[in-house]
């Protein structure tokens, strides 16, 4: 906590904002208009990780899969806009095709544990922290809350022990 | 089809357009990034806050507006409702686990899809690994007694 309270004060004095703030502030209101579009039209409130239970209704019959059965296919349908609306960007204003040099371990341990994480905690960074935040919802502010601290704390760790990306 | 949509011909239209921008804002913002994620957590780089809080502003705006203004959603006829889940221990655990994964790989279920849309295939680990995660936490809360059955409607 000490390590990270320094390097927290370390890197505010230097640059917070080392590429600027104008595509990131652009790009989070273009996300909560997408939310918005879909909330006016339909009153439906799209976050992104019902769709990992909800797609699971088309091939398993679990109980806790079914209950999203209703809402299976716009889910698909939204998660297809994300896709191709990242595809529209990256091939117009965009630089194209990029690709991560995070280890596919990283990305397939961590991915398990946001899957299960996700749907224990009611909700992912836009179902608690677009959606539920808001709502002004107390749940979404202490699910934010709780995610952003343990995700600094374990990247800063996952650092320190010295796994480069 | 036993879908709730039942069937504005314009409802599919408008969800696909709202995904439409939203992967376009999370393209723009970098968030398909997994690196720039970590230079948020590792605290290189600030901006994912405004990401965040841009996002919010707007649903905020958005949904508090529409529930003191207007009458019910044109397509569904559908009251507008805020997105609020019962506060317990559920949110914390999860969030908690939530959060070993973002910090250790740097995505999150949107961005992941909209990693795909910029051809960043690898990424397809993660978004497997999601669905593995689902599965596994939904087959063993399938196995034990309920304590909220309509709890989880959205998110």
């Amino acid at each position: 906590m000490i390590l990270e309270a320094h390097a927290l004060f370390l890197a505010i004095l230097a640059d917070p904002f080392p590429n600027g703030i104008a595509h990131y502030a652009a790009g989070g209101v273009l996300v909560g208009l997408g939310v918005a579009i879909i909330y006016l039209g339909t009153g439906r409130i799209a976050g992104a990780s019902t769709f990992l239970e909800s797609t699971l209704s088309y091939g398993s019959t679990l109980s806790r899969f079914q209950r999203y059965r209703p809402s299976r296919d716009w889910r698909v349908v939204f998660t297809l806009g994300i896709v191709i609306g990242a595809g529209v960007y990256a091939f117009t204003l965009g630089d194209g095709v990029w690709v991560t040099d995070v280890q596919p371990w990283r990305l397939f341990l961590g991915g398990v544990l946001v899957g299960i994480g996700t749907r224990v905690g009611k909700g992912c960074t836009s179902g608690h922290g677009v959606c539920g935040v808001g709502s002004a919802s107390p749940a979404s502010f202490v699910g934010v809350a709780t995610f952003l601290l343990i995700a600094i704390g374990t990247a800063q760790l996952v650092q320190a022990v010295g796994v480069g990306i | 089809m036993s879908a709730e949509h039942e069937q504005h011909p314009l409802f599919m239209p408008v969800v696909f357009a709202g995904g439409l921008v939203f992967g376009f804002g999370l393209a723009l913002s970098n968030m398909a990034q997994p690196e720039v994620v970590l230079s948020f957590l590792l605290f290189e780089d600030f901006g994912l806050l405004f990401v965040m809080f841009g996002a919010a502003v707007v649903t905020g705006v958005t949904f508090f507006g529409a529930i003191r203004f207007l009458d019910g959603a044109p397509l569904t006829g559908g009251r507008y409702e805020r997105r609020l889940k019962t506060l317990d221990t559920n949110v914390v655990v999860g969030g908690g686990i939530f959060g070993v994964g973002w910090g250790l790989s740097g995505i999150c279920p949107g961005a992941a899809y909209a990693s795909i849309g910029i051809g960043n295939l690898p990424i397809l680990y993660g978004i497997v690994g999601m669905f593995v995660g689902a599965y596994v936490q939904g087959y063993w809360r399938s196995s034990t007694p309920d304590a909220e059955p309509a709890a989880a409607k959205a998110d």
